[in-house]
Parts: C-alpha cells; sequence; structure tokens
C-alpha cells in the first residue's frame, strides 16, 4: 500500500487518484494500480516474503491495500502440486497443478476479494456487493461476514445450488437475478451509480480487486524457487485473472526477485459454449464480440468480457494460444484430473485440464517445458457435472457374498 | 414521444449532472447524435479518432447490447430507453 503512487487509464494513459474508481472518465478504459517499483525494489526481499503470513498477504508490498488489518480468511499460499501421473498422460516432462480449490471458499475469488474488501474498508465502505457467477459470491459473502460488513449479491437465477446456498448461509442480501451473467452484470453496473456508498468489488473497486490475481504467479514463481515457469495455463471468463497473472511474473522480475527474466507462454482456456476470448484470438482479431453464453462452466460464462483484450494481447504476446472445449470434454476434464491426481475441480478447471490437453495435441503446449495449469475453483461447487457419471461401484447387503457377487475385482487386488 | 438515454456517473457532468436525458432519434446513431446536439461533449468520450465507438463503452437498447443488434443502426421505438455502461469486469 505505502507504495501506490495512483490509478492510470490502460487506454488513453490518464491519471486519477487511488480512489474508488474503476473506469478512465475520458474514455472509459479500465484503471490500473500505478506501484513505486524503485522503492518496492529497495525494500522487498525473499527472506521478507518468506517472514511474512502463510498466504497472499506475503506479498503486499505488490498489492494495492494494506496487510495490516486486512480483510482476510487466509486466501492464498495455496499448495503447488507436482502431477507426474496426469503429465504421463499427456506426455509432458514437469507438469505442475496450482491447486487453488484450497481456499476458504474454495476458489481464487477469495485472493481479489481479499484485496478488494480491504481496499474497501481503507476507503470508508460499509456495504460490500457484487456481480458473480457464483465464487466470486461465496467469497465476498464470506469476507463480508468476517469483516462485520453488510453484503449485497447478484447471481443469475439458474446458477448451481452448490453455489447459492454457499453465499446465502453467510447472511447477506443474495439477489437472483433472472437474466444471464452479462445481464446482472449490466444491472450492476447502473445500480453502482445509483448506490455510491456500496463496494461493488467488480465494478467501482475493481481496480484493485483485479490485482489479488497477481499472486497466483507470486506463489507459482516463489514455490518453484524463485523462478517463472516455461508455460501456464489459465482459465478465461472476464480475461482480467490471465492479464494479471502474466503481469505478476514481469512484477517479480522488475522487484528484482528472480534471477532471470521470466519468458513465461501464456495460454487461455475456455469453454466452447462461451469462448469469445478464444475465438477472437483465432480469428486474429482484438476486437472481442460479445456471445451469450450456453455451457455447464457457469463460472466461466461471461459473453462480454471486460478484459478480453488484455488477454489476448499477453496470450500473443507470450506466444501462447487458447484452448475452447466443449461441455463433455469439461466433464472428462474433471475426471481426469481427479482420477489422476485427486485434485477434485469444477467445471472451471475441468475446461483448464481439457485446454491442456487440446494444447499438447496442438502442439501448443510443448512436451518439454515445465508447465503450470491453474486449477481455480472446488468441484464440490458443481457437483451436478459430474453426478451422471460418478456413483457407487455397487450398492450390496452387508454380507462378505453380496461383496464378492457385485464387484468384480482383479486378481492382483 | 422521446428516447431515455440512461447516462452513467463518469459522462453526467456533461449532462448538467443528470442521470438521464430525454432525446429524440430512430436508431442508436442518431440518438447519440442526438444527445452531442443537446449537451456537447459526448461524442469525443463515446467515440475515438476515426469515429467508431470506444471499445470499453457498452449501448445497450431496452436491456440488450447493440453488439448483438445491428450496432449503431439499431432501430429505437419511441419511448424506448438507451443505456450507455462501462465495460465492467467478470465474477
Amino acid at each position: 500500500m505505502p507504495y501506490v503512487e495512483g490509478l492510470r487509464c490502460r487506454e488513453c494513459g490518464r491519471s486519477y487518484p487511488a480512489e474508488a474508481l474503476h473506469v478512465c472518465e475520458w474514455c472509459f478504459g479500465p484503471l490500473e494500480v500505478v506501484y513505486d517499483y524503485e522503492a518496492i525494489r529497495a525494500n522487498i526481499s525473499r527472506a521478507r516474503i518468506a517472514a511474512g503470513p502463510a498466504s497472499m498477504w506475503r506479498y503486499a508490498d505488490l498489492l494495492p491495500a494494506r496487510a495490516e488489518g486486512a480483510v482476510s480468511l487466509g486466501a492464498g499460499f495455496t499448495p503447488l502440486v507436482r502431477a507426474d501421473r496426469l503429465a504421463a498422460e499427456l506426455g509432458l516432462r514437469e507438469l505442475w497443478i496450482k491447486n487453488d480449490t484450497l481456499n476458504p471458499t474454495g476458489s481464487f475469488k477469495d485472493r481479489v476479494v481479499s484485496v478488494a474488501l480491504t481496499k474497501a474498508q481503507e476507503l470508508g465502505f460499509k456495504v460490500a456487493a457484487c456481480a458473480s457467477t457464483g465464487n466470486l459470491a461465496n467469497s465476498v459473502a464470506a469476507h463480508a461476514a468476517h469483516a462485520g460488513m453488510e453484503s449485497i449479491v447478484f447471481i443469475p437465477a439458474d446458477l448451481e445450488a452448490g453455489k447459492v446456498v454457499t453465499t446465502a448461509v453467510f447472511g447477506g442480501r443474495l439477489v437472483a437475478v433472472e437474466g444471464h451473467y452479462d445481464e446482472v452484470n449490466r444491472l450492476c453496473a447502473e445500480l453502482a451509480d445509483e448506490h455510491p456508498s456500496w463496494a461493488f468489488v467488480n465494478v467501482n473497486v475493481r481496480t484493485y480487486y483485479a490485482e489479488g490475481s497477481k499472486t497466483l504467479a507470486f506463489e507459482t514463481a516463489e514455490q518453484l524457487g524463485w523462478a517463472a515457469p516455461d508455460h501456464v495455463v489459465v482459465p478465461v471468463a472476464s480475461g482480467s485473472q490471465l492479464t494479471k497473472v502474466d503481469k505478476g511474473f514481469h512484477e517479480l522480475w522488475s522487484v528484482g526477485l528472480l534471477d532471470e527474466e521470466p519468458h513465461v507462454r501464456i495460454s487461455g482456456a475456455q469453454a466452447a459454449g462461451c469462448s469469445p476470448v478464444a475465438t477472437a484470438f483465432a480469428a486474429g482479431r482484438d476486437v472481442v464480440k460479445p456471445v451469450k453464453p450456453d455451457t455447464i462452466a457457469k463460472s466461466l460464462a461471461i459473453g462480454n468480457p471486460a478484459d478480453g483484450p488484455y488477454a489476448i494481447d499477453a496470450v500473443r504476446r507470450s506466444g501462447g494460444g487458447f484452448g475452447s472445449v466443449t461441455d463433455e470434454e469439461i466433464v472428462e476434464g474433471i475426471r481426469l484430473l481427479a482420477r489422476t491426481e485427486g485434485i477434485f475441480a469444477e467445471t472451471a478447471g475441468g475446461v483448464t485440464i481439457a485446454s491442456l490437453v487440446q494444447l499438447v495435441d496442438a502442439g501448443v503446449v510443448r512436451p518439454d517445458e515445465q508447465v503450470v495449469a491453474l486449477v481455480t475453483g472446488n468441484g464440490l461447487k458443481t457437483i451436478e457435472a459430474v453426478a451422471p457419471h460418478c456413483g457407487p461401484t455397487a450398492t450390496i447387503a452387508p454380507t462378505i457374498e453380496a461383496f464378492a457377487q457385485a464387484v468384480d475385482l482383479p486378481s492382483e487386488l | 414521444m422521446p428516447v431515455t438515454v440512461r447516462i452513467p456517473t463518469q459522462l453526467r457532468s456533461l449532462a448538467g449532472g443528470d442521470a438521464s436525458v430525454p432525446v429524440t432519434g430512430s436508431t442508436v446513431g442518431e440518438v447519440l447524435k442526438g444527445l452531442e446536439a443537446a449537451h456537447p461533449g459526448f461524442q469525443d468520450r463515446l467515440f475515438d479518432d476515426a469515429g467508431k465507438l470506444r471499445r470499453f463503452v457498452n449501448i445497450f437498447v431496452a436491456e440488450e447490447d447493440i453488439r448483438f443488434l445491428d450496432g449503431l443502426d439499431t432501430p429505437v421505438a419511441d419511448g424506448a430507453t438507451v443505456s450507455i455502461v462501462p465495460a465492467v469486469a467478470g465474477g
């Protein structure tokens, strides 16, 4: 926080103070936090980070809110799991899973919300609000409860039960809107104008919120021994996370925490039923045409992705690619990760793994690379996706005979 | 009957602080021209130097994004609402 100089428009470069502003008043471009990297470089060190908390707040020097009194349920510093069995199935030399299913509310959204609500409290807000495809809803409701803030959360009415219940339990106001996420989002953009005393985490404090995703890159590099990987596969909804992961690796280099300049190839993962960014990338365009989402990966079902152009830029600049996978491939991706690595991901994780498979087949992800796949949400939230395929091997009477009859065991068991 | 244009906070200073402005016009393009005529300054904020809508500006007619319709040629019925909304990140 002491290193924040202000905000700047990514499009036209106009400067703003570090307040609750999210778009440039001139051109509507998104605002970015401006840091004093020279000052950070002079103070930050691997030892200082290692002495910090076992959470994302160990990187507070590179975040836009104060670590002291942060609104934190302990998000971040999740395991980076070496995935040799999945690597073997895919023909990769070295694959790691960043297991962000293990955050307090089961998704990476706890990272961005922790930053957003910490900053919201600094700015004096008492109410936290958001438009959400589910994971953000969980996280805002939980963090607001923890901080003693009111919460007002807007979700599409057709969301998975596992995301509705796990939001409502925290006791805030939960409003189900008859429409898809982009309609909820538009409503919230207009509501944010009507209620300037609410901190809408993905509207008026989005500039701070988005910075939380950088910690995925920070942790990955630290957990690899302060080295950036060759290739990272990132799920894409609005495109914000991918953009910030790319930024995170560059920041580590610019403040002197890496020995070698990172050249991380970044690839994006989308569901075929909502792939406006992948489609624009494939067509060689940087203008993202909105789509009407139709996919089981509801947490990625954003048809009008605000950071799409920047995600395309990061993928193109780094030499990555995009996966675009069907609902069937998503389910298979969830099951493949679970079967080989013991990690149960929600549908967005299925999109990431299925896209990884596709990108390996296409030669975009190469066998000799050190690859990291970001698995960002817990499978318990979307059991509907795999329920038709997963059940007991057999249901039997409690007798040895019934077991022997019902379950066909191979000889080695 | 005029069309109602909803103005986001960022642009309300151009309209004397008003959250909505009545304008006449039968397409989105005409409505936005009418807005510029009534309150000069909107043109520069909504369009880039090449005359195209800036990429982070979203326009909705009766809650539908005009990119799903006919863009600036989208017809606007009497009494309809046209909303100008900045792009918003996801969740």
